[in-house]
C-alpha cells in the first residue's frame, strides 16, 4: 500500500494504482475522457492533469503510477490552467452542434467544458471535418465531433474481443475507422455508444427522438437472455425511448447485450392489446368477462388431469406462482417451463444453476463450455470469460456445435457428448488442462440438455466436475448457461410435471384438453392437437396467440413491476417503468382475476402477497443477491452418464437478433438480422 | 381670519373656476388616448406578442430539435417531437405551444441558438375558442412566414443589446 496526500487528504492506495485512483480515493473529482476504469490506459487526452510535488509539469494522472510519500494537488492554479489550455485545444476542432447532437445534455465534454473550460473561444480558423463511418444498423457516427479518446476501439478490441476498430493517420488527420467499411461484427456494439464521451457515436434507433432530461428512469431487469443484465428503462410518457445498463459488477459491470438494449421497439409493435376470443373459428375482439367466461365453460366438466399448461422464457416469477396455484387448484399437475424440452434435475439448485456465478469466471483458471454458445446465448458473460481469458493461462475447451469464433482462443474437441467420456478417462488431451486446474469451470449449455439423451449428458457433466475436483467446499465449478430469463424461477418453482404428470410434449400432442400458454411461443404452436383449447396469455402477437381460442393480453417485462431468477441462480427485482397498452394488464392479475371466476380465488391481492407467496414457495425468492457457495455435497444428478447418445450438439440460437416475441417484432433487430445474418454464417464455415 | 377666507373662497367658486381652467388647458393639448383598433401606440423592438417560427430565406425551416425551449419554458407550454427528416437533418414533427398556458416571458426565444422561435409584435390574436389557442407547427410556421419581414427587422434592432 503506498500512503498518498491528495490536497491535504491522506488516502492509501494498492501498490501500482494511478495517481487518478489516488484522488478519487480521496474524494477528488478529476476530469477525464480517454480514462475508463475497464479499460486499458491510453493516457492521450491529457484532460485528467494535477500537480505533482517535485514533479517538473503538470502530469496526466491516468497514467501516473503512485509512489509512497507522493504529493498530488488537484485544485491549484497550475492545474486549472493546464485543464483550461487542454479543454481549448479539444474544442479547436470539435463543431458546437450541441443543439443537434443526441448526446447533449449528458455529454462529457460538455459537462467538463462547462466546469473546467473557458468562458470564451479565441479560435477563428477553420474546422476539420470528418466523413461518417458506417457502424452497422446500431451505432450512428458523426465523426467530427470524434476527440480522438481511442476508447471505442479500445473496448471493440479489449472487452468485446472484435479488433475492427481502428485509428488511420495521425495528429489533427486521426481517424477512427473499420479499415473497410463493414458493421461492426458484435452483440455488445451498442456499449460502444455508452463509452463515447462525446457525440461522435450514437445510437441510431434512438436518434433525435428525446432528451435526457425529458426521459422517466425506472429501473429493471433486462429477460432477452438469462443473465440477468440489470437497466435502465428510459421511457417518456406512455413510451420506452431506450433501455441503458446500470453497473453491477457480479452480473453485468456495465455492458450490456444488444439485443437487449435495441429490442423495445418491439415493444410498440403487434401488442395484444385487448381480449380476443375465437367464435366460429374466427377470433372476435371481447370484454375481460366474456374471455373468463369463455375459459371457465370450457372448463367446465374437464377433469383436473386433463388440464394443462407451459410457461413461457419471459415470464416473471410473480405469474409462474399464480399459474402454478391455478393449475394446482384445478387439480391439475401438467405445468412446464421447459418449452425447449430440455433435461434438468430440480431435486437440488446447484443442479440447474451457473453456480461459479458470473464474477466467478475470473477466479477460474480453466474452463469447458458443453453444448454452449456463449458469445450468442450471452455476451455479457462471454465478454467476461474473454476478461478471464485476457488474463492469461485460461485453457478453454469446447463441446458443441461449430459456431462463431468465441473472442478468446478454445479448444475445440468435437461436437458429440462422447467428448466427455474421453474427457473423463483422460483420453482426450483438454482433460490434462482441466485436471490441472485449481478451479476448473464447466459450462453445460441449453442445447446439451434439450435432447433425447440430456439426463445422460447432465449427468455426465457433473461426474466429469466431480473427477477434475471442480466439486469442492470452497469452489463450484459445475454451472448450468440457460437461455431463458424465466428458467430458473420457474424450475426453483417446480413447474416441471412430476411423475405421472404430462410435460411439453405430452400436452402438445393431444395430452389435455385445455392449454394454458403463458407466454409460451416457441413451442411449434401449430403442432397443438385441434381438439385442444388453447388459452393465450402474453404481450405479443406471435406463434402462440395465432393458434389461441382465447388470448388474454399481459403485460411485457417493462410493464410489470416483476422478480426475475437469472442464470446463476440470482433473484432480482425489476420496476415498472410504463403502462401496458390498452386493456392489457399485469399477468398475475389476469390469474389472480380468473380464479375468481372459475370459483377458486388465489389467496393474494396485491404485490407483496404474491411475493411472500413466492417465499412460502421457495425461500430463495425472500433473499435478494446471491452468496458464493462450494459444493458441498457431490452427489450427482439423475440420469445415467453411460446413456449418452451420439448425436451431435446442435446450436440453440439460430439467430442472434431473433430469439423471442420482443426482438420478433422489434424493426431494428430485423434490420440487424438482416445485416449480420450473413456474415455470421460465412463465419462459421 | 381663516373661517372668512374659506367662506369666501366657497361662495366666489374659485375652486370651480380653477378645475374648469384645467379643463380647458387640456382642451388644446395634444390627445394621450388612441383611437384604437384603427391608431395603435408604439411597440419596442422587445415586445414579446404572438409566438412564430422563423425560416431562412431559402426556405428551410431553422428548428432543429434541441428542445431547448421545452426544456427552459417555465410554464411547460411546449411540446415537441423529434426524428430525423428524411435527409437525415435533426426536425421536429410536432411543435405545440398552448398560447393559454404560454406566460409570454420570452425564455424561449432566448433559448434558441438559430432564432427559430421568436415572440413576435402581434398581440391581437384573440379567438372565440379556447382550441384556436393551442398552436401547432403549422400555424406557427406560417406566423413566421407572415410577420417575416417585421420580425428580421426586430431582431437587427435588438441584435446591439443582445
Amino acid at each position: 500500500m503506498a500512503k498518498v496526500t491528495v490536497d491535504g487528504i491522506q488516502v492509501e492506495v494498492a501498490n501500482g494504482s494511478s495517481v487518478l485512483q489516488a484522488c478519487e480515493a480521496a474524494g477528488k473529482e478529476i476530469p477525464r475522457f480517454c480514462y475508463h476504469e475497464r479499460l486499458s490506459i491510453a493516457g492521450n487526452c491529457r484532460m485528467c492533469l494535477v500537480e505533482v510535488e517535485k514533479a517538473p509539469k503538470p502530469v496526466a494522472s491516468c497514467g501516473y503510477p503512485v509512489m509512497d510519500g507522493m504529493v498530488v494537488r488537484t485544485d491549484t492554479e497550475v492545474v486549472r490552467r493546464a485543464r483550461r489550455a487542454v479543454m481549448e485545444f479539444l474544442l479547436i476542432n470539435h463543431p458546437l452542434d450541441c443543439p443537434i447532437c443526441d448526446q447533449g445534455g449528458e455529454c462529457d465534454l460538455q459537462d467538463q467544458a462547462f466546469s473546467y473550460g473557458g468562458d470564451h473561444s479565441r479560435y477563428a480558423e477553420n474546422k476539420r471535418a470528418v466523413t461518417d463511418k458506417y457502424l452497422g444498423p446500431l451505432v450512428k457516427t458523426v465523426m467530427t465531433r470524434c476527440i480522438q479518446c481511442t476508447r471505442c476501439i479500445r473496448f471493440a478490441s479489449e472487452v468485446a474481443g472484435v479488433p475492427e476498430l481502428g485509428a488511420t493517420s495521425r495528429g489533427e488527420n486521426m481517424e477512427v475507422t473499420t479499415y473497410v467499411e463493414k458493421a461492426l461484427t458484435s452483440e455488445l456494439s451498442g456499449n460502444l455508444i455508452d463509452i463515447c464521451p462525446v457525440g461522435a457515436l450514437t445510437s441510431k434507433p434512438y436518434a433525435f427522438v428525446a432528451r435526457p432530461w425529458e426521459l422517466k428512469k425506472s429501473d429493471g431487469i433486462d429477460v432477452l437472455d438469462a443473465t440477468g443484465t440489470n437497466i435502465r428503462i428510459h421511457a417518456k410518457g406512455p413510451e420506452v425511448m431506450r433501455i441503458l445498463p446500470r453497473v453491477n459488477d457480479a452480473v453485468n459491470e456495465e455492458w450490456m447485450a444488444d439485443k437487449g438494449r435495441f429490442s423495445f421497439d418491439g415493444l410498440r409493435r403487434k401488442r395484444l392489446d385487448r381480449p380476443w376470443v375465437r367464435v366460429h373459428g374466427k377470433l372476435q375482439p371481447a370484454s375481460w368477462q366474456d374471455a373468463f367466461v369463455a375459459i371457465a365453460r370450457r372448463l367446465e366438466g374437464v377433469k383436473g388431469e386433463r388440464i394443462g399448461a407451459i410457461v413461457g422464457d419471459l415470464c416473471d416469477a410473480e405469474s409462474m406462482v399464480a399459474l402454478r396455484d391455478l393449475t394446482g387448484a384445478l387439480g391439475s399437475g401438467n405445468i412446464d417451463c421447459r418449452q425447449d424440452g430440455a433435461q434438468y434435475d430440480i431435486g437440488r439448485r446447484d443442479f440447474y444453476t451457473f453456480n461459479s456465478g458470473i464474477a466467478g469466471i475470473e477466479e477460474a483458471d480453466a474452463l469447458l463450455l458443453v453444448g454452449t454458445d456463449p458469445r450468442r446465448e450471452a455476451p455479457v458473460l462471454n465478454a467476461r470469460i474473454r476478461k478471464r481469458w485476457l488474463a492469461g493461462n485460461f485453457p478453454v475447451g469446447v463441446i458443441a456445435a461449430p459456431g462463431p469464433d468465441l473472442t478468446y482462443e478454445v479448444a475445440h474437441l468435437g461436437d458429440r457428448p462422447s467428448v466427455l467420456a474421453g474427457l473423463a478417462d483422460g483420453s482426450v488431451g483438454f482433460a490434462e488442462s482441466l485436471r490441472a486446474a485449481k478451479k476448473p469451470m464447466i459450462i453445460v449449455g441449453q442445447s446439451a440438455l434439450a435432447r433425447e439423451d440430456g439426463a445422460a449428458v447432465l449427468a455426465a457433466c457433473w461426474a466429469l466436475a466431480g473427477r477434475v475436483g471442480a466439486l469442492t467446499p470452497d469452489w463450484h465449478g459445475f454451472n448450468m448457461l440457460h437461455t431463458a430469463a424465466s428458467r430458473v424461477g420457474a424450475l426453483d418453482l417446480g413447474l416441471v410435471p412430476q411423475a405421472g404428470s404430462r410435460s411439453v410434449a405430452g400436452m402438445m400432442s393431444g395430452g389435455v384438453e385445455v392449454l394454458w400458454l403463458l407466454g409460451a411461443d416457441e413451442i411449434g404452436a401449430g403442432r397443438i392437437g385441434p381438439d385442444t383449447f388453447v388459452v393465450y396469455q402474453g404481450h405479443h402477437g406471435d406463434a402462440g396467440a395465432a393458434r389461441a381460442d382465447v388470448i388474454l393480453p399481459g403485460a411485457a417485462y417493462v410493464e410489470k413491476s416483476g422478480t426475475y431468477v437469472n442464470t446463476e441462480g440470482r433473484v432480482q427485482t425489476a420496476f415498472q417503468a410504463v403502462f401496458p397498452p390498452g386493456e392489457a394488464r399485469e399477468d398475475w392479475r389476469i390469474l389472480r382475476a380468473f380464479s375468481e371466476v372459475v370459483g377458486h380465488t388465489l389467496p393474494y391481492d396485491d404485490l407483496e402477497a404474491v411475493r411472500r407467496r413466492l417465499a412460502e414457495v421457495n425461500p430463495v425468492f425472500a433473499r435478494q443477491g446471491l452468496p458464493r457457495f462450494g459444493a458441498a455435497d457431490a452427489t450427482g444428478p439423475a440420469g445415467d452418464p453411460a446413456a449418452i447418445g451420439n448425436a451431435p450438439f446442435t446450436p440453440t440460437v439460430h439467430d442472434y437478433y431473433q430469439t423471442n416475441v420482443i426482438s420478433r417484432a422489434s424493426a431494428t433487430m430485423a434490420e440487424c438480422s438482416r445485416v449480420y445474418a450473413h456474415p455470421v454464417v460465412q463465419a462459421a464455415e | 381670519m381663516a373661517f372668512l377666507d374659506r367662506t369666501a373662497r366657497s361662495f366666489l367658486l374659485t375652486e370651480l373656476i380653477g378645475g374648469l381652467g384645467v379643463t380647458l388647458r387640456y382642451m388644446f393639448k395634444p390627445k394621450a388616448t388612441i383611437n384604437y383598433p384603427y391608431e395603435k401606440g408604439h411597440l419596442s423592438p422587445r415586445f414579446r406578442g404572438e409566438h412564430a417560427l422563423r425560416r431562412y430565406p431559402n426556405g428551410e425551416e431553422r428548428c432543429i430539435a434541441c428542445k431547448l425551449c421545452e426544456a427552459v419554458c417555465p410554464a411547460e407550454a411546449i411540446t415537441i417531437e423529434a426524428e430525423p427528416r428524411d435527409d437525415g437533418s435533426r426536425r421536429t414533427t410536432r411543435y405545440d405551444i398552448d398560447m393559454t398556458k404560454c406566460i409570454y416571458c420570452g425564455l424561449c426565444e432566448e433559448a434558441c441558438p438559430v432564432d427559430a422561435i421568436v415572440e413576435g409584435p402581434n398581440y391581437e390574436f384573440a379567438t372565440e375558442t379556447r382550441e384556436e389557442l393551442m398552436y401547432d407547427k403549422d400555424k406557427l410556421l406560417a406566423n413566421g412566414d407572415r410577420w417575416e419581414s417585421v420580425l428580421a427587422r426586430r431582431l437587427e434592432l435588438d441584435a446591439p443589446y443582445r
